[in-house]
C-alpha cells in the first residue's frame, strides 16, 4: 500500500425493508459504502468492505446488492448470532490496519442499540463520530479528516479529527447508487476465518411486535367542576395573534420579529 | 391591591332608585323585559345573572335592578407547591440534560420525571442530580425534579466536545456513583453522549427506551417494529413521552462543586456552523419557511423575498397544482408535516388540510387579503393587504438594511 493512501474499510449490516420485511441493503450502510467508493474513485484510497455475522442464504441476498453497487469484494466474518462480533470485528480493522472506518448509526434489525461504533472505537482506542454527512478533506500529511455533520433543522457542523477514526453516516448523506445485477453477479463475497472460541456470548433477546405507545393526554388538574368544564370544552382559540393592515407597518412588525425569533 | 372585587355601596343605591339620574348607567337594559316586533315578550337566558369569581354563574332575581358586575380576570393561581427535599440522599440518579439552546426541552423535562419517579420508589429517598453543560437560560429550574445540580460553564464545553462532556461525567459518575444514569435518546447530544459514556465505562446500557414496569424496562428496536425487554441498566436512554414531567413539588435544586478536569486533549475539533444554502434543507427540517399559495399573482418576487431573507421556500396544494411550485414543496396532509421556528404563509386561506401540516410549527406569520380566513385564527402575527405589496415592502426592508451594512463594512 501507498503510504499517502487511506485503508478504508466500511462495515455493512443485513437491513430490513419496514414493511415486507425482507432483507435488503441497509440505507445508512449503503450511504457508508457510496462514501467510501467515492473516496476510491477520486484519490485511489484503498476500501475494503466487510460484514460480520452469520452467511444464510437471505443475509447473502442482502449482502449481493451491496456487491451491485460496484465493488469486487465483500468480507464476511462468519459469526452466530449467538456469539458478540465487538471482538472479531476489533481484531479485524486492527489486523489490516484500517485508518478510517466508515458504518452506519444503527441497524435496521436486531435490538438497534447502535452501540457498535462506540464500542469499536473504545476498543480500538480511536475517536468516533456520529451523523456524518460528508467528508470534505482528507490531510494525509498531518492524518487529519475533516467532515460535516447533520444537525437538527437541517444545519451542518464542520468537525476536524485525526485519524484513525471511526465515522457514522447519516441518512442526510448522499444517496447511494443504484445495485446493479451485472455487477452484484461478478462481485464475489469472501469468508474470513475467525476465531469463534475467543468470542464473548451475548444473550439474544426475544423481538416482540412493537405495542402502540400511549399518546400523552392533556393532564387537567382543575380543582372545580367549572375549571374542569372549561378545560374540556375550550377550544384553542386565536392566541392572541396581532393584526396589522398596513402593508409598511406589516413588513416592519415581520422584519422586528424575525430579528427577534435571530433569523435575520 | 386586592384582587378581589368590591361592592361599590353608591352604585348598588343607584341600581336600586330607578328615579336617579345616573340609574341607566349602571343598570344593563338587556335584562330588563323586551318585546320583540311581534309582540312577544323576549328572554335572553344567557344573559342572565353573573359569573361569580370561583366561575358560578349567580342567578339575581331583582329584576334588572340588581348590580351587574362584569367578569374581571380570573384570579391567578399561585403557584405554591410543596418543596421535595432530600438531605441525606441514599444514592443518586443522574440525569444529563440536553439544554438545547440553553433551555430544558421536553424530552429534558420527561427523563427528570422518569428519575425523580426511581428515586422515590419503594419508599427510597435517592436523589436526582442534574448536569447541564454549557449555559442554562431558563430562570426557574425548580419545578422540574432537580434536586442537585452541576452546572459546566467551562468555556472548553460549548459548542460540540463529547469527548471532554465524557471526561467530566467520568469524574462525576466516580464521585457520585449513580445507581443510573439518564440520557434523552436525541438527536441533540444525549443519544450521542449516553453511548459514549457506557462504552467508555462499560456500563449495560438500554437504548430508546420508553416503559418500566417493576424492574424491566420496554425498548424499542428494529426501526420501532419491535420491542425488546430488559432489566433495569445503569445506563438509559429513554425515548421522548415515556414519562411525565414532575408536576407536583418544587425540588431544591442545590448547585454542587464542578469536578476539576485535568489537562485534557481533545481529538476531535469543532469547526463550527456552515452555512446551509436554504433551498437545500428538506422542508420537514427546515426552521425557517416562507410558504406561497392562491394569493401570490408576482411568483418572481416571492423567489427573490425568500432568497433575501433566506428561507426555506413552500407551497400550499393549490400553488403546487398551478405548477408554480414542484410537488415536494407542498406543506400539509399531503405533503409535508413541517416543525419550524417561523412559517411565513403568503395568500394562502388555512384549509385544514394545510393548517394539519404546519400544526408543530412555532410562530406562524399569516398575509392576507382577507381578515377573516382560519390562517388569521391560527397565526401569532398577521399583515392583512395585498400580498404583493406587503412582499416588495419586506423586499425593499430587506435589501435597505443589507445595503447599510454593506456600506459600514
Ligand atoms: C384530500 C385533500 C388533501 C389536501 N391536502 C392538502 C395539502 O397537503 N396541502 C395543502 O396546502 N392543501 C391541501 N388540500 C387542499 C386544501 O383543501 C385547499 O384547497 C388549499 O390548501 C388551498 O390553498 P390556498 O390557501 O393556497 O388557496 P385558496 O384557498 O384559494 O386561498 C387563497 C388565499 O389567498 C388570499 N388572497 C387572494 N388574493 C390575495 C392577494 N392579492 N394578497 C393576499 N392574499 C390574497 C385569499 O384571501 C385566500 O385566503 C387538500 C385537499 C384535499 C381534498
Amino acid at each position: 500500500m501507498l503510504p499517502n493512501k487511506l485503508n478504508v474499510t466500511c462495515l455493512v449490516s443485513i437491513g430490513m425493508h419496514p414493511l415486507s420485511r425482507r432483507a435488503r441493503r441497509a440505507e445508512q450502510d449503503a450511504r457508508a459504502v457510496e462514501l467510501g467508493l467515492n473516496l476510491a474513485e477520486s484519490s485511489q484510497h484503498q476500501l475494503s468492505v466487510v460484514h460480520a455475522g452469520e452467511l444464510t442464504s437471505e443475509a447473502e441476498f442482502a449482502l449481493s446488492s451491496y456487491l451491485g453497487m460496484g465493488l469486487d469484494e465483500l468480507k464476511v466474518l462468519s459469526i452466530p448470532p449467538q456469539l458478540d462480533i465487538t471482538s472479531a470485528l476489533t481484531d479485524y480493522v486492527r489486523s489490516i490496519k484500517s485508518n478510517l472506518v466508515i458504518m452506519g448509526q444503527q441497524t435496521e434489525q436486531g435490538d438497534s442499540s447502535a452501540m457498535l461504533p462506540y464500542l469499536l472505537a473504545q476498543a480500538l482506542s480511536i475517536p468516533v463520530v456520529r451523523g456524518i454527512t460528508e467528508i470534505i478533506d482528507i490531510d494525509n500529511t498531518r492524518q487529519h479528516i475533516t467532515l460535516l455533520q447533520a444537525l437538527p433543522r437541517g444545519q451542518r457542523r464542520q468537525i476536524t479529527g485525526s485519524l484513525p477514526m471511526i465515522i457514522c453516516i447519516d441518512m442526510a448523506a448522499k444517496a447511494p447508487r443504484q445495485s446493479a445485477v451485472g455487477k452484484a453477479l461478478s462481485g464475489k463475497i469472501t469468508p474470513v476465518s475467525v476465531n469463534l472460541t475467543g468470542l464473548d456470548p451475548v444473550a439474544v433477546k426475544p423481538m416482540l411486535t412493537a405495542t402502540v405507545r400511549p399518546k400523552r393526554l392533556k393532564l387537567i388538574k382543575a380543582k372545580t367542576a367549572a375549571e374542569r368544564f372549561k378545560a374540556a370544552t375550550a377550544k384553542a382559540t386565536n392566541s392572541g395573534g396581532k393584526l396589522v393592515y398596513d402593508p409598511q407597518q406589516g413588513a416592519q412588525a415581520i422584519y422586528d420579529l424575525l430579528k427577534q425569533e435571530k433569523l435575520l | 391591591m386586592s384582587q378581589h372585587r368590591r361592592r361599590d355601596p353608591r352604585v348598588l343605591k343607584i341600581i336600586r332608585n330607578r328615579l336617579h339620574p345616573l340609574h341607566g348607567q349602571y343598570v344593563d337594559s338587556s335584562t330588563i323585559k323586551q318585546f320583540g316586533p311581534s309582540g312577544l315578550l323576549r328572554k335572553f337566558p344567557h344573559r342572565v345573572g353573573t359569573i361569580a369569581a370561583n366561575g358560578r354563574r349567580r342567578i339575581n332575581r331583582l329584576g334588572g335592578h340588581a348590580p351587574s358586575f362584569s367578569m374581571s380576570q380570573p384570579l391567578e393561581a399561585l403557584v405554591n407547591l410543596p418543596l421535595h427535599q432530600v438531605k441525606q440522599p441514599e444514592f443518586y440518579i443522574l440525569v444529563v440534560l440536553d439544554c438545547v439552546a440553553g433551555r430544558l426541552t421536553e424530552h429534558d423535562k420527561d427523563c427528570l420525571g422518569f428519575a425523580q419517579m426511581l428515586a422515590n420508589r419503594k419508599g427510597q429517598a435517592g436523589a436526582v442530580l442534574a448536569v447541564i453543560f454549557g449555559e442554562s437560560k431558563d430562570t426557574d429550574l425548580t419545578l422540574f425534579g432537580i434536586d442537585r445540580l452541576l452546572h459546566i460553564t467551562d468555556d472548553a464545553v460549548q459548542g460540540y466536545q463529547p469527548e471532554l462532556c465524557c471526561e467530566y461525567l467520568s469524574q462525576i459518575i466516580a464521585q457520585f456513583n449513580p445507581k443510573h444514569i439518564i440520557f434523552p435518546d436525541s438527536i441533540f447530544a444525549g443519544a450521542d453522549l449516553g453511548r459514549r459514556i457506557a462504552a467508555k465505562l462499560a456500563l449495560s446500557v438500554a437504548t430508546s427506551a420508553w416503559k418500566l414496569v417493576e424492574d424491566e424496562l420496554t425498548c424499542r428496536a428494529s426501526q420501532g417494529l419491535s420491542d425488546i425487554k430488559s432489566p433495569l441498566t445503569d445506563v438509559i436512554l429513554l425515548l421522548e413521552q415515556a414519562y411525565e414531567p414532575t408536576s407536583e413539588y418544587r425540588y431544591e435544586t442545590l448547585l454542587l462543586d464542578i469536578p476539576k478536569i485535568a489537562m485534557y486533549k481533545s481529538s476531535l475539533q469543532d469547526d463550527g456552523l456552515v452555512e446551509v444554502d436554504p433551498s437545500q434543507i428538506p422542508l420537514a427540517e427546515a426552521g425557517f419557511i416562507i410558504a406561497g399559495g392562491n394569493g401570490i399573482t408576482d411568483w418572481p418576487l416571492f423567489h427573490r423575498t425568500a432568497e433575501l431573507l433566506g428561507a426555506t421556500k413552500g407551497a400550499s396544494r393549490v400553488a403546487v397544482d398551478d405548477g408554480f411550485m414542484a410537488r415536494d414543496r407542498q406543506v400539509g396532509a399531503t405533503g409535508t408535516w413541517v416543525s419550524a421556528q417561523v412559517y411565513i404563509a403568503v395568500g394562502i386561506s388555512g384549509a385544514i388540510q394545510h393548517l394539519q401540516g404546519i400544526s408543530r410549527c412555532e410562530k406562524v406569520i399569516a398575509i392576507n387579503i382577507d381578515d377573516s380566513c382560519d390562517m388569521i385564527k391560527r397565526a401569532d402575527l398577521s399583515v392583512i393587504g395585498d400580498s404583493q405589496a406587503i412582499l416588495a415592502e419586506l423586499n425593499q426592508l430587506c435589501l435597505q438594511t443589507k445595503k447599510v451594512v454593506d456600506d459600514v463594512a
